[in-house]
């Protein structure tokens, strides 16, 4: 398929017929909804199914149902829309079924406002439903990226049987670039012999996510960590840009702003400063053993989000008290610029010996 | 009983198929394992186990898949309603229905039911109103009667601080979409045999692909209530029935 021009929310929207994701449960919030209009044209065409849910409660567990029967189910959202999927994310989680979720993110708490965020970076890697369980978090910083790892989504969601969340800021929904839709190589045919499908010719199967018995629940417990292990060793991602033994600052950065991060970078090119930077494309599972190894050619770390500092708390955890890591985020809506950043890191480069760990 | 001499017997009563020979959890007295057998006989005779996907709520009916013998899911408080939708949305082959309490349906899940029956999805709502939260152990539901006692109004529903009963098959029929919606009972043994006749209708017009079918049924909860069996039902005629009375509310044949 040649190139085209396409939004973000609808080369992602398209990604997903493309990948034979075919009942879309939805409720309209900004600034995603350009998703569901363009399914609600396309997914006629292609026999599928579009359901305009009256609430985000109901859009998720529309979801979980359609997932039950083993067919592939996704719904979009943004951030106070996803806060009230996380109902059907837990349930979905702890019932072991593959289901996309998008969120793109916009700013908050509260309904808070409408333009680019990362400030649900938290909810989406650290379970944000209630109970034990992740979902795996896929982060795009291109259109063409938003299309490719959308697809691979549902592919990752049927692996794992698990919930699958691809996060975007407001840019990567609302930025128009080329995309191309790369053939899908030949699938292998998924087992999903617990799908419910009638009880024709086999014993009925049941789907829950009760269990009364203290040590079967455990077992489920046991089992999604087990899946959450698997997760980090199988499918972890991420992108490494000139990080080398003089590394003088190693960015960290994932989605629109590993890009502008990017830009960072080129233009300190020019003053022979050693730049590198560390994008997580997966931000569950975290790439840990990718970071820590990244961190240890770079002399400090400054980590840039379009929040509060949450990724931070990861790439801490991850990197240890022995390193300087600074911190460069701007909310509400405000997008971090490249002179901003390029500002930061003349600060930390100036100054010699930090005292303080983070600035 | 004579003693076989070879004649064959025809068994005229056995367990449907599409119920599991399994214990059961429910209390004493309660009309859950009546309103499970009778779509347990429906499907059967309409011959729709093998097709069939049942939601079970929260509440007491929980674990409402354990007795049937067909294929079933665990819905969320009070989203069975949605979930069924993406089940049959997604797989209109499937014969689906929920099974939903009270304080499943008409508190929590209200907005879920009355927008499922709105789009008219065509799948069967088996709704069990008794009145009462069951499976927490006794507290005020929407359908709680007025001054009732319950463990959340110990001095009984006082309707100017909670407002009245809510009226759910009445409510759904004020919508235009929803073309099958009946209540029924099962305090008597009239009620059952009239139950089994709605369950066997809205199931046929599930079958049919022809519309939402809603079946609310008046049941009893002689724990909670902390009524015998026979007082139980009793209650229902004396208390629920002028209240929330018995009839079809809707039929596609009637537009």
């Amino acid at each position: 398929m040649a190139k085209q021009l396409m939004k973000g929310n609808e080369a992602i929207a398209e990604a997903a017929i493309q990948a034979d994701a075919l009942n879309y449960f939805c409720y309209p919030i900004t600034p995603q909804t350009e998703i569901a209009e363009y399914l609600a044209k396309r997914m006629p065409e292609v026999g599928g199914v579009f359901l305009q849910a009256e609430s985000e409660v109901a859009a998720s567990n529309m979801v979980y149902g359609a997932a039950c029967t083993g067919k592939r189910a996704f719904t979009t959202s943004s951030s106070p829309g996803i806060s009230l999927m996380q109902e059907a994310m837990s349930y979905i989680a702890a019932t072991e079924l593959p289901a996309v979720i998008v969120n793109i993110m916009r700013c908050g708490p509260g309904l808070g406002g409408i333009l680019p965020a990362q400030a649900d970076y938290f909810q989406a890697t650290k379970g944000g439903g209630h109970g034990d369980y992740h979902a795996l978090v896929l982060a795009p910083s291109t259109i063409q990226e938003a299309a490719d790892l959308m697809m691979d989504a549902f592919d990752l969601a049927d692996k794992y049987r698990s919930p699958v969340m691809l996060v975007g800021d407001g840019m990567i929904g609302q930025m128009m670039e080329p995309v191309e839709f790369k053939p899908r190589q030949a699938k292998t045919k998924v087992n999903k012999d617990w799908a419910v499908t009638g009880c024709k010719g086999r014993a009925p199967r049941i789907l829950t996510s009760l269990y009364l018995d203290p040590n079967e629940m455990e077992k489920v417990n046991e089992r999604l960590t087990a899946k959450y292990a698997q997760m980090k060793r199988e499918d972890v991602r991420f992108e490494v840009t000139a990080c080398e033994n003089d590394c003088e600052v190693l960015l960290v950065a994932y989605g629109t702003m590993a890009r502008i991060c990017k830009s960072v970078m080129a233009a300190l090119a020019d003053e022979k400063h050693k730049i590198g930077l560390f994008r997580p494309i997966t931000l569950f599972p975290f790439p840990e053993v990718a970071l820590e190894k990244a961190a240890t050619q770079a002399k400090k770390i400054l980590v840039v989000e379009m929040s509060c500092g949450q990724m931070l708390e990861d790439v801490e955890r991850v990197v240890g008290k022995g390193k300087e890591i600074h911190f460069y985020g701007r909310t509400g809506g405000n997008v971090p610029t490249p002179e901003e950043i390029i500002k930061k890191i003349h600060v930390i480069l100036s100054e010699a010996k930090n005292p303080a760990k983070r600035s | 009983m004579p003693q076989d001499d070879g004649a064959i017997m025809d068994k005229i009563f056995t367990k449907p198929e599409s119920l599991r020979d399994v214990t059961t959890h429910y209390c004493p007295g309660c009309t859950h394992g009546t309103v499970h057998r009778m779509i347990a006989e429906v499907l059967d005779e309409l011959q729709l186990r093998e097709r069939t996907v049942g939601v079970a709520p929260v509440g007491c009916a929980v674990l409402a898949y354990n007795y049937f013998n067909c294929d079933f899911v665990e819905a969320a408080h009070g989203r069975a309603p949605a979930m069924a939708t993406g089940i049959k949305r997604s797989s209109p082959e499937l014969i689906v229905f929920t099974y939903q309490g009270d304080g499943d349906l008409a508190s929590i899940g209200i907005s879920e039911i009355i927008h499922a029956a709105n789009r008219g999805e065509k799948f069967t709502v088996v709704f069990v109103n008794n009145a009462i939260y069951g499976m927490t152990g006794g507290q005020m539901a929407p359908t709680t009667m007025p001054c009732q006692i319950t463990t959340t109004t110990p001095k009984g529903r006082d309707v100017n601080a909670v407002g009245y009963p809510m009226r759910m098959a009445e409510l759904l029929s004020t919508l235009r979409t929803p073309s099958f919606v009946v209540r029924t009972a099962v305090h008597t043994t009239r009620g059952i045999i009239k139950t089994k006749e709605y369950l066997r209708q809205a199931f046929t017009y599930q079958k049919e692909n022809k519309c939402f079918t809603f079946v609310e049924i008046l049941s009893v909860c002689p724990t909670n209530w902390g009524l015998s069996p026979m007082k139980s039902a009793e209650w229902v005629e004396k208390n629920m029935v002028p209240y929330y009375p018995m009839k079809v509310f809707k039929t596609p044949n009637l537009e």
